[in-house]
């Protein structure tokens, strides 16, 4: 049996047959999320865990005994003695007739994965299903927005499959609605308010829906700048730089430069989100105008740019003059809120044991 | 803050106050959403119609300042219509007869006319506070930033204390930090009054014990503040400052009196400034050391749940840019200083603040991996404190403090008749020396405005789009006027953000006398067509 871990000491412990195997759940779940827990892959589209399950793409439909149709396991709980099985003969194949009918209608199927983080999801289950467009390439829905130039979220709705998760990641995860679904079957079609541009309606480009998008018909415009730099895509677990929450992100990297923004879905403090500034506020780090030499200022007033050496020589030989001049309280330290602990230890360190004295602070006062 | 992050989608009743929250933590303010989307209400007190005011069940736009006076009135309420948590008062706190008393003086017909919000409003919102179960503080600088920011925290605090509102899930006293690593420069001991973990200065014990473990007899009194030493720079005799080091702060665009400032920094004998960029503060100095950047730098930051989190070099620094604690230690290290001898990696660094600090005595740099851990955690094998303050307070009983209302340092007269407030936008951080750097924010936010009642504008005979002349006791800049209803008529608002609008320019009329920190949010100033 599969048992339970972490299981909140309130919740009611069940069982359930999933593929033959006998499993603990708990009251509540879904038949979907229980076969996620005993990794049964089952294949959705329409689906992303932060948000409420929809029911729309039926990838996920299982066979349920005592149930005549198969049923979409994210919107079906689970119930005490229930027997589930995930990979039948007829429910493989509803899956592969339902991914071509998908794939039918979209423009391109070889995404970039630097179009956001789910943006393989489609590619990649036809190449599990083995299908590609092929019996039923014909009309398209959804049409794509070139009008809309704002530098962050490519609006290609040609590829867009009607999974609505930009629409509810807009609305549930984030509160701000900004988008929304107009139209019925081969007209349907993705919106901001009046057809504006995203700029004039609510959105904040937090960039969410274009994280959540599983086929690229939403972008990231700034990360796929880095299309075309040779090497692999590096990912490197880190945290945002700006406000105070801490948001946990994934650096995407190709050789020496950031190319793109990784919310991290299982970051503690975000849980897969960010805001504008740190999903795309990232390119000062390979400004020109970074600087990447020590810099001395002459005595005409110009600052010249020196060897490691002389700038600490330099540094070090006005902190002891003063000191020797004015004694010990006369030199402050001022660490950055910015900056990460290490640098900000260092320098109450720096104060505390070459001068003996508290003459330190932070930016926290203004 | 007093809770986790996930605490704010469980509160009954949400109060932000003085914290803008959809724009500077907007990811701290999904959480508040989905809390409303079950069903949470939400008393906003801040004097313009934010975001979150907007989304608020009652929106009490104060005037700027006047938070202390509509405390003590919703304290008022609290206490005569009985919703004092009697149990949680008797068990866990002090102090709470007096305060009681004084609170009884302080209707919200008191209060109304000094919070320009009507005696009502007050009365509702006290109610909603009293009765949620439970009830959620959260705020930010338009707390702290006055002359009474202390006087607000505890204000707040009395009022979580007399509901009963702390070590509780959903609820607390929750103050939104604003830099990344602003919580951890303070756990660092990057602070005049404490060393590292918050270990008092002044107190012998942990001056020996730092005097022992840095090799030198270190002060058994706290040091001045930089606000402070930026008013002794230059100055002859006893007190003077004349050397200093700074990381990674643009000290003259983002503090309050620019020229002051920009006086204080130009009379320095020696100024070296570590930063990422030639910054306007850079400018001044005497020796510049490039910094190496977010994506670029192996460390440790804390957010402003205490959550200890590791930041992870992705790509090389551009040049000859290096770590700040590197050139800390060697510029250190030539002073003939061998405290920083140790010092190879970040892991030495931080790994040595975790054996000096008792609030991260149980971490290392090997078991912050993940980010699981939120301060204090007290010894190895120890789960972290997501939540402070359950079952008992650490210093022991929670104290009420009797605090009276004052005026702003400076109110507006004739000469100065409008309220100017400050903050940030969501598109732009601090004095973008970042996000201004960053392709594509323009398209979203290309200037700085002042936000202008179309009420004033007409009676200041101005237009949207306009340039005016705004000018305070210190000194005048000119900037474009926008028209909106988001502040009200006689109060305007810009961000410090813009090197074009240096409205730190005119702020500065005064300090907080506990904790130095600037009146950024209320400067009178007047305003004219140019």
């Amino acid at each position: 049996m599969i048992a339970l871990k972490d299981a909140p000491s309130d919740a009611r412990i069940c069982t359930m047959t999933i593929d033959g195997e006998l499993v603990e759940f708990r009251e509540g779940e879904t038949i979907y999320e229980v076969a996620e827990r005993c990794r049964r892959e089952v294949p959705t589209l329409c689906y992303d865990p932060r948000l409420e399950a929809f029911g729309a793409c039926r990838l996920c439909v299982v066979e349920v005994e005592g149930i005549n149709n198969p049923v979409a396991s994210c919107t079906t709980r689970a119930g005490e003695g229930m027997v589930v099985k995930t990979r039948t003969g007829a429910v493989e194949k509803h899956r592969k007739t339902l991914l071509e009918m998908v794939a039918s209608e979209n423009r391109t199927l070889d995404i970039d994965p630097l179009a956001g983080y789910a943006s393989q999801e489609l590619g990649d289950l036809l190449e599990r299903y083995e299908v590609g467009p092929g019996r039923f390439r014909g009309r398209r829905s959804g049409t794509s927005n070139t009008d809309d130039k704002n530098p962050f979220i490519l609006r290609d709705y040609d590829n867009c499959i009607s999974c609505y998760r930009c629409v509810r990641v807009c609305a549930e995860q984030e509160g701000d609605h900004a988008i929304n679904v107009m139209g019925r079957g081969f007209d349907t079609q993705i919106t901001a308010e009046f057809g504006n541009d995203l700029r004039d309606s609510q959105c904040t480009f937090c960039g969410q829906c274009v994280q959540t998008c599983p086929t690229g018909a939403l972008s990231d415009k700034k990360a796929l700048r880095g299309s075309d730099l040779p090497g692999e895509i590096e990912k490197t677990r880190s945290v945002c730089p700006y406000c105070g929450v801490g948001c946990a992100v994934d650096i995407l990297s190709k050789g020496d430069r950031v190319v793109g923004i990784h919310p991290a879905m299982d970051g503690p403090a975000n849980e897969g989100a960010l805001c504008v500034k740190g999903q795309y506020a990232f390119d000062f780090v390979h400004h020109p105008d970074r600087l990447t030499k020590p810099l001395v200022k002459g005595a005409d007033g110009s600052f010249r740019e020196v060897e490691w050496d002389e700038a600490l020589q330099r540094a070090a030989d006005g902190f002891r003059a003063a000191h020797e001049k004015h004694g010990r309280h006369a030199i402050y330290g001022i660490a950055s809120g910015r900056a990460p602990h290490e640098a900000a230890y260092s320098m109450q360190k720096f104060i505390r044991s070459s001068f003996g004295t508290n003459y330190v602070d932070t930016c926290s006062r203004s | 803050m007093s809770n986790p992050l996930v605490d704010m989608e469980h509160p009954d009743l949400i109060f932000p106050i003085g914290t803008n929250m959809t724009e500077c933590h907007p990811v701290a303010a999904t959480r508040l959403k989905k809390a409303i989307a079950r069903g949470a209400r939400m008393v906003v007190a801040d004097p313009r119609e934010t975001r979150l005011a907007k989304m608020a069940d009652l929106h009490l736009q104060i005037r700027v300042g006047s938070d202390v006076a509509l405390l003590l009135a919703m304290a008022h309420v609290i206490a005569r219509e009985g919703l004092v948590d009697e149990e949680f008062v008797a068990a866990r706190t002090a102090g709470a007869g007096e305060f009681l008393e004084h609170v009884g003086a302080f209707t919200p017909e008191w209060a109304s006319p000094i919070c320009e919000v009507p005696a009502g409003q007050i009365e509702q919102a006290a109610l909603w506070f009293g009765r949620g179960r439970p009830s959620a503080i959260y705020y930010t600088l338009g707390i702290t930033e006055h002359i009474c920011g202390v006087d607000n925290v505890q204000s707040l605090c009395n009022l979580a204390l007399m509901t009963g509102n702390l070590g509780v899930e959903g609820g607390g006293i929750n103050p939104m930090r604003g830099q990344n690593n602003i919580q951890g420069a303070g756990d660092c001991g990057a602070v005049p009054a404490n060393f590292p973990g918050f270990q008092p200065c002044s107190e012998p014990e942990f001056a020996d014990k730092f005097s022992r473990a840095y090799g030198t007899d270190i002060d058994a009194e706290k040091g001045i503040t930089k606000v402070a030493a930026l008013n002794n720079c230059g100055k002859e005799g006893p007190g003077g400052i004349h050397a200093m080091l700074i990381d990674g702060e643009n000290t003259v665009v983002t503090d309050p009196d620019k020229r002051h400032c920009e006086r204080a920094l130009g009379s320095l004998e020696h100024l070296v400034v570590i930063d990422l960029f030639l910054t306007e503060t850079a400018q001044l100095a005497d020796v510049v050391f490039p910094a190496t950047a977010f994506a670029e730098t192996d460390g440790v930051q804390t957010n402003t749940e205490r959550r200890v989190q590791r930041l992870r070099a992705a790509v090389p620094p551009p040049g000859e840019a290096k770590p700040d604690w590197w050139i800390i230690s060697q510029i250190a290290r030539r002073m003939g200083n061998t405290q920083f001898d140790h010092f190879e990696s970040a892991r030495d660094v931080f790994n040595e603040l975790c054996s000096l600090s008792p609030i991260y005595a149980g971490l290392d740099w090997d078991r912050i991996d993940k980010g699981e851990y939120q301060w204090p955690v007290p010894e190895a094998g120890h789960p972290g404190t997501p939540r402070l303050h359950e079952g008992e307070f650490k210093n022991g009983r929670g104290l009420f403090k009797v605090i009276g209302y004052r005026d702003p340092a400076e109110v507006i007269d004739d000469d100065y008749p409008v309220w100017l407030t400050t903050g940030r936008r969501l598109q732009a951080y601090h004095t973008r020396t970042q996000t201004g750097r960053s392709a594509g924010i323009d398209y979203l936010l290309d200037e700085e405005s002042l936000e202008v009642h179309p009420a004033d504008a007409e009676q200041w005979g101005i237009a949207d789009g306009e340039f005016v002349r705004m000018s305070s006791r210190r000194g005048s800049i000119e900037i474009k006027v926008r028209l909106t209803d988001r502040s009200p008529p006689g109060t305007v608002f810009t961000s410090f953000s813009f090197a074009s609008v240096p409205v730190n320019v005119l702020t500065g009329s005064g300090y907080d006398p506990v904790t130095e920190t600037a009146e950024l949010k209320v400067c009178p100033v007047r305003i004219e067509a140019t």
